[in-house]
């Protein structure tokens, strides 16, 4: 098989992730998109790898390794992210990362000192679930 | 035989014809493998762009099973077994499961959502589209003349990926370990209550009461069987 097809395909699969990534509102979706990211490195270091154990004389199948706990730390960080997409939700009762802007520098509404949210629905809604 | 050596010794005796050594392969004759990769491969890359750009949400996610799924069947192809079949089982099993209780906790809106995308959308566009362009660039005028050998024993079964796991990646390996522990424990102290106390306090009185309750129906009853 020539290396070209699974290199371009991971290329354009990360392409599409770092899309999803700029582009989605939703937390949850970036966090989808995060993980096609992901599985187009795990595509590209298993292509080189089939292609390098069969190349080279000795290989420690270091590409499949990687794979494996590249696979293994996505589950983790899928894991830890939801939880704080989650942890955020219940505080702000949104997972909208645009309206989560409270390090953001230039931003009137709320300032660094106003430990309120600013905007009337989250604040109650924070308040009920605090 | 997996499924990718089939593939090929079909494509073996299609091409055999044509070709006989691997230096006269070309992108103008391709082999079946490499027709049943570019087929999946368009599925899948479908399937992402399908699962960016959508606008219901839970769609997006059961997109996502499909580009996974593609993924796992390119692997297979590639001769890689073991990481297929750990892609779907954590992927496809348990990845896509908790985006999809994600969706449900965070009361994410069945149907369209008219606020799925941000107002960079066209930036992140041309963001991707540059960066689409250039890698795909750089990969086809590096690897123009290098091709994968699929025949032989696969690259990846499971006997040569457990050896190569336990001789050689051990002590990664543990460590792995170790952060997923972490990052079990770190899960679990995120989504507590943020007011501990308070949801501390309930359940142990309820506790307190029961074991109270307990207590008096042993006493009752050891009472009953002295009476007796």
């Amino acid at each position: 098989m020539h290396l070209a097809y699974p290199a371009v395909l991971s290329a354009l699969l990360f392409c599409t992730g770092l899309y999803g990534v700029l582009a989605r509102r939703n937390a949850i979706l970036v966090l989808m998109s995060v993980e096609l990211m992901l599985n187009a490195v795990n595509l590209n270091l298993v292509a080189f790898d089939v292609w390098l154990s069969k190349a080279a004389e000795e290989t420690l199948h270091s590409g499949q390794a990687l794979t494996l706990f590249t696979i293994a730390i996505a589950a983790a960080e899928i894991g830890i992210g939801l939880a704080i997409v989650l942890a955020v939700y219940r505080n702000r009762g949104t997972s909208d990362i645009d309206k989560l802007r409270d390090t953001a520098e230039g931003h009137e509404p709320d300032g660094p000192d106003t430990d309120a949210p600013a905007t009337g629905p989250a604040a109650e809604k924070a308040e009920a679930t605090a | 035989m997996t499924l990718a050596a089939t593939v090929g010794n079909l494509a073996a005796h299609t091409t055999t014809t044509t070709t006989t050594a691997a230096e006269s392969q070309g992108f103008l004759s391709p082999t079946g493998v490499e027709i049943a990769f570019l087929l999946v491969g368009l599925v899948t890359f479908g399937a992402a762009v399908v699962t960016v750009t959508t606008r219901q949400l839970v769609h997006a996610a059961l997109w996502l099973v499909v580009a996974l799924g593609g993924l796992a069947v390119e692997y297979l192809l590639l001769t890689a077994e073991f990481i297929a079949w750990v892609q779907v089982l954590i992927y496809v099993g348990s990845v896509v499961v908790l985006l999809l209780f994600g969706l449900m906790l965070t009361k994410a809106p069945i149907g369209r959502s008219p606020d799925a995308d941000s107002g960079n959308r066209w930036a992140a566009l041309t963001v991707a589209g540059a960066a689409a362009a250039a890698l795909v660039w750089v990969v086809v005028d590096a690897f123009r003349t290098t091709w994968i050998d699929l025949d032989g024993p696969a690259a990846g079964s499971t006997e040569a990926t457990g050896a190569s796991l336990f001789q050689n990646w051990v002590l990664p390996f543990e460590a792995l370990s170790v952060l997923l522990l972490a990052a079990l424990v770190g899960a679990i102290v995120l989504s507590r209550k943020a007011k501990a106390d308070a949801a501390r306090t309930a359940p142990t009185a309820g506790a307190e009461r029961d074991t109270r309750a307990a207590l008096a129906e042993r006493d009752t009853r050891s009472d009953a069987e002295g009476a007796r």
